[in-house]
């Protein structure tokens, strides 16, 4: 390990807004900028200060590609700040936080503005395979006479079934599963029941709910449309979520026979979330009064079919490399993909044969107190915008240590395609550099 | 590396004779067309001087003797193509012979021009207005330069003139009476891309290809533009359906008497072939009311508003703006749309964001492109902790008129801000010397108001009290230039310059209606007088809360507010805002209902005390001189301009 600190300055995310059937009120960018521009505000430095801005982006849209530059020009960097787009699926923002770090560690940058964000509303229909040839052969007949021959050929049902690009990212493109499918596979796999999913689900519903009316997402930042409509806050926690109320669900990716269903899934949702990561020097510089420091990271691969135990196989060697057991670690933020996902990650580091065969252990690594996990909420109630959620788990991380007083903590996420990854935080008090 | 100038890139061939310009540069190149470049001698811009015309004319007669192969006339300056004849030559128009001089001079020289046997080329990029247009409306092609600088129009109309170098013929005839009636009798301008759609440019390119293009174009062979049939015969045998349609539509915005010019420029168009000599009675007409040199005046007092301000360098990249109520709202809004960077404070989100609304409905009105849209809006940045106040090289209060509160803020904010940065209040009522007071540094406070709405009004008084430091005023004046605001530096007074003429004029307007004349026939009167709204209305726009107020503030407490103002505040009738004052706004404007008879002298009664006013404050020094107290009157309250203004149409009563 590298020993130059990387600090993470301040951070601040959009409100995670739930997906409805329609594209919602903002493009990604559109989230990416205003979350940026209310964090650069505060900041002693200006945007144009910055060594480089990254952005993680699982969907960008066609006309926002690198999406990092464009949000980076938006916000006013300037033509000279460097900006760039990264992709590792559902651990995108976390990848822009390692890029970033590695990248200060190394002497590039000393101030980097990184994070993550999707709008899932808008991702797009496309074309079909047999359309995108019909189109290709109608752009090259060249009299009316074989134009019109070619629409003789269009079928209408072609043109109205299109391409769910949603449900093609959502899809494992290797071994063909849906993601919902590699959860049913470690509800299986570990015995999990749909009641423990939706006693989970419950749980990350409630403690969004107080961590709300408490004042512990301080780290969101509201939005405004162009229609002078003003969002607070994540609109897909609900107050009212219960046993009953899950219970009416159906499963969704294994139909009828499944155990995992929207309710114990997270939400489809648009948000973006931002950190500002600093060396040593420029905090000295700018006299910043940084929320931690970050001090290990981790990637990770498994199979496919079992990308739900990703934060296992990341967060291990971390713990392995610092010495560290489970509970040495005072907050843990496991992304809840699913809750079979989460649940699975737990019930494998108390398997003795898993600690074993998968991940080379003498045995149980133990069990991770439940207090000491996702305390204030995860995706199953506030939502997983893909690119955004690894740097959103990794800023309230810093957030909920500072409100506890506590100072050590893991924030860990699965990967589709069967990967994950894991940053150890320490928190640093309010007021000291 | 040496990079290559436009010179190399043409291979162009100096013309021996090319010495004896001092206005136009011309140049041969190799495929022997000629550049004809106006660069004239000691201005920033282009206009068309008698001497420039002159050059013109005689570089017409070289090419007489030795005919390129095509013509191109381009710009020199980096501001524009030709912004118009020299307004200054208009002050000189004193005789009806000197008017029809005039007129000649450009008519005929343009008219030589279109009747060339070779092809000839207006490269326009940049501002063409008045005289320029109409010079390149002469040429056979017009291209244009796609870039937001280009706009161009026919203005004359503004200045109580007509476009009598050819544009009352060629315009209708290039792109249609209508298309060319609408922007001569407005004045307004248009963009490069509707140059093209309306047929008036040939094709509109980007710069990186504006030589390459205007080459090719000018050998194309191509047939000059015109309308297609149905505008031909508009602009022939049905002639005068859309003249009388055109009358109408100018009878609603502007009397004849007190506007002849649009009146004259319909009757030129479809009597006389847009011939203004064919008409001499009315070019006699123009020349002898005082409309036009009044309308002139008030282009030059416009221009030494603008002067304003160049002796300070300092430029704002972000301004910080507290209270997104309307005015302060719109300043942002306005500043945002004007290329700085704006943060917006007020009590949390939900009171910013409707300032946000309005900004973005009213910019996605006025700006086409999605992405300039986008841009502007990502500049307005809602801070309802108010971080901005910290970085801001300007910061503005807007907030409610409460010497408390304001005390508060000023405080917070000075002790945040940066010690170089312009700290202004937009007070209208409140004095700069009571609300410096809680500063440290009291002689940093200025006075930067607008009017509403902003977007529409374009004065801004800047308000300097006994000892404000004078770089400060500067750099505000400065500030209020850059966002395209006419800034009048006024002293600090009760109500400034502009309130405080408006209060008394208000007064007797109500006054009147207490006498039982009712609001319709006292706001008939004023708009007969040639203001843009009547008074009663105005009162009602302001709010009659805010004028019983003001009232009070500027009459002193001792004096009784008009019965027909206190009745309506006691019923709970504001104005607009509350949906009813003296008038009803159900439908969104105000339901006047018929005005009776005005009584006679019923205008001149109700604008003396605002006349009276403006010398008193000139008198008092709280304006520096005369002519800026007509200037803040006309841009900050759109007092009757063919006037030239309060103390002008005063003198002009007396002489």
């Amino acid at each position: 390990m590298a020993s130059e600190p990387v600090y993470v300055v301040d951070g601040a995310r959009t409100p995670f807004l739930k997906g409805r059937s329609a594209p919602g009120p903002f493009a990604a960018s559109d989230l990416a900028v205003q979350a940026g521009r209310a964090l650069l505000i505060r900041q002693p430095f200006a945007a144009a200060d910055l060594d480089e801005v990254i952005l993680g982006c699982a969907s960008p849209s066609a006309d926002e590609v690198n999406i990092g530059r464009v949000v980076a020009l938006r916000l006013g960097c300037g033509h000279q700040v460097p900006a760039w787009t990264v992709m590792r699926n559902c651990a995108s923002g976390m990848q822009a936080i390692d890029s970033a770090m590695a990248n200060i560690r190394n002497g590039v940058s000393q101030l980097v503005l990184a994070g993550g964000v999707d709008a899932l509303s808008h991702a797009p229909l496309l074309y079909n395979e047999v359309m995108v040839r019909w189109f290709g052969q109608m752009m090259q007949a060249k009299s009316i006479g074989q134009k019109v021959g070619m629409f003789t050929r269009l079928r209408p049902v072609q043109l109205l079934s299109p391409v769910v690009g949603l449900l093609k990212g959502l899809t494992d493109p290797v071994v063909g599963l849906l993601m919902g499918q590699t959860a049913e596979n470690l509800a299986w796999r570990f015995a999990i029941t749909r009641q423990q999913m939706d006693e989970f689900s419950v749980r990350s519903h409630q403690r969004a709910v107080a961590a709300r009316q408490a004042g512990r997402f301080g780290e969101i930042v509201p939005l405004v449309d162009g229609k002078g409509r003003v969002y607070l806050e994540d609109d897909g926690v609900r107050p009212d979520s219960s046993m009953v109320g899950l219970a009416k669900l159906k499963p969704f990716f294994d139909r009828r026979y499944g155990r995992v269903t929207p309710g114990n899934s997270s939400q489809i949702t648009d948000g973006a979330a931002w950190l500002i990561l600093a060396s040593e020097a420029a905090v000295e510089k700018w006299r910043l009064q940084p929320l931690g420091r970050i001090t290990d990271s981790q990637w990770a691969g498994l199979d496919p079919a079992q990308m739900g135990l990703g934060p296992v196989h990341a967060a291990t060697p971390i713990l392995q490399r610092q010495q560290l057991a489970l509970d040495d670690v005072d907050l843990w933020e496991i992304n809840e993909a699913f809750a079979a996902q989460v649940l699975g990650c737990l019930a494998a580091w108390q398997s003795d044969a898993y600690c074993r065969e998968q991940l080379g252990l003498a045995g149980a690594l133990g069990s991770l107190a439940s207090e000491r996990l996702n305390g204030d909420g995860g995706a199953i109630a506030i939502g997983h915008p893909v690119g955004a959620s690894g740097a959103r788990i990794v800023l309230h991380l810093l957030y909920a240590l500072r409100a506890a007083g506590a100072r050590r903590g893991i924030a860990a996420i699965c990967i589709g395609g069967g990967q994950g990854g894991a940053m150890l935080v320490e928190s640093m008090a309010a007021g000291v550099a | 590396m040496k990079l290559l100038t436009e010179n190399d890139y043409q291979g162009k061939v100096m013309n021996p004779e090319t010495h004896s310009y001092r206005h136009w540069r011309l140049e041969v190149d190799a495929q022997g067309l000629a550049w004809a470049t106006l660069d004239k001698a000691g201005e920033s811009t282009n206009s068309l001087s008698s001497a420039v015309m002159e050059e013109l004319a005689r570089l017409l007669d070289e090419f007489d003797r030795h005919p390129p192969k095509g013509l191109i006339f381009r710009s020199g300056k980096a501001a524009g193509f030709i912004t118009g004849a020299d307004i200054q030559e208009f002050t000189q128009l004193d005789t009806p012979a000197k008017g029809i001089e005039l007129v000649a001079r450009g008519w005929q020289l343009f008219n030589r021009l279109a009747a060339l046997r070779y092809p000839t080329l207006a490269l326009v990029r940049g501002h063409c207005l008045g005289g320029g247009l109409e010079l390149a409306l002469a040429c056979r092609y017009l291209l244009v330069v796609d870039e937001p600088s280009t706009r161009m129009g026919l203005p004359e109309v503004m200045l109580g003139i007509v476009p009598g170098w050819g544009g009352m013929l060629r315009l209708p005839e290039r792109i249609g009476p209508q298309a060319a009636l609408d922007m001569m009798l407005t004045g307004k301008t248009i963009d490069a891309k509707k140059a093209k759609r309306l047929g008036l440019a040939d094709d509109c390119v980007p710069p990186r290809v504006m030589d390459g293009a205007a080459a090719l174009l000018v050998l194309a062979g191509q047939r000059r533009r015109r309308p297609p049939l149905g505008q031909r015969l508009l602009n022939g045998p049905l002639k005068s359906v859309v003249a009388s349609g055109a009358r109408k539509q100018v009878a609603r915005r502007a009397r004849r008497e007190h506007y002849p010019a649009p009146y004259a420029i319909i009757d030129i168009w479809a009597h006389h072939q847009g011939n203004a000599l064919a008409a001499p009675q009315l070019i006699d007409s123009i020349v002898r009311s005082p409309t036009a040199r009044n309308l002139v005046r008030v282009f030059f007092l416009q221009e030494r508003l603008k002067s304003f301000g160049k002796a300070s360098t300092f430029t704002a990249g972000s301004v910080h703006v507290v209270g997104a109520g309307v005015m302060g709202g719109d300043i942002a809004a306005w500043c945002a749309l004007r290329g700085l960077t704006v943060t917006l404070q007020d009590q949390g989100m939900e009171r910013i964001a409707p300032a946000l609304q309005r900004a973005y409905a009213a910019w996605g009105q006025r700006i086409r492109d999605a992405r300039e849209l986008r841009r502007v809006m990502d500049r307005l940045i809602p801070d309802p902790e108010g971080h901005g106040a910290s970085r801001a090289d300007v910061v503005i209060e807007a907030i409610h008129e409460n010497l408390d509160a304001k005390h508060a803020l000023l405080a917070g904010l000075e002790a945040r801000m940066r010690p170089d940065a312009v700290l202004a209040s937009n007070t209208s009522s409140l004095r700069i010397e009571d609300l410096r007071s809680v500063l440290a540094r009291p002689e940093r406070l200025v006075g930067i108001h607008f009017f509403n709405p902003v977007a529409k009004m374009p004065l801004v008084e800047v308000v300097a009290a006994d000892g404000t430091d004078a770089e400060t005023v500067q750099r505000a004046t400065a500030f209020v230039r850059q966002i395209d605001r006419l800034p009048l530096p006024v002293k600090s007074a009760p109500g400034f310059l502009v309130n405080a003429v408006l209060g008394p004029y208000m007064l007797e307007a109500m006054r009147a209606v207490d006498e039982g004349i009712t609001p319709a026939t006292v706001d008939e009167a004023m708009l007969a007088f040639g203001m843009p709204m009547g008074p009663i209305e105005l009162v009602d726009m302001v709010g009659l809360d805010v004028a019983l107020a003001a009232g009070r503030s500027l009459a002193g407490s001792g004096a009784e507010p008009p019965r027909c103002l206190l009745e309506r505040f006691n019923a709970g009738h504001l104005g607009r805002k509350s949906g009813r004052g003296f008038y009803d706004y159900a439908g969104g404007k105000a339901a006047k209902g018929p005005a009776a008879a005005v009584p006679a002298g019923l205008a001149e009664r109700l604008v003396r005390p605002l006349l009276a006013r403006t010398q008193q404050l000139v008198d008092e020094g709280v304006v520096a001189d005369a002519d800026l107290a007509d200037a803040g009157v006309i841009f900050g309250t759109g007092f009757a301009p063919f006037t030239g203004g309060p103390i002008n149409y005063l003198r002009s009563q007396h002489a």
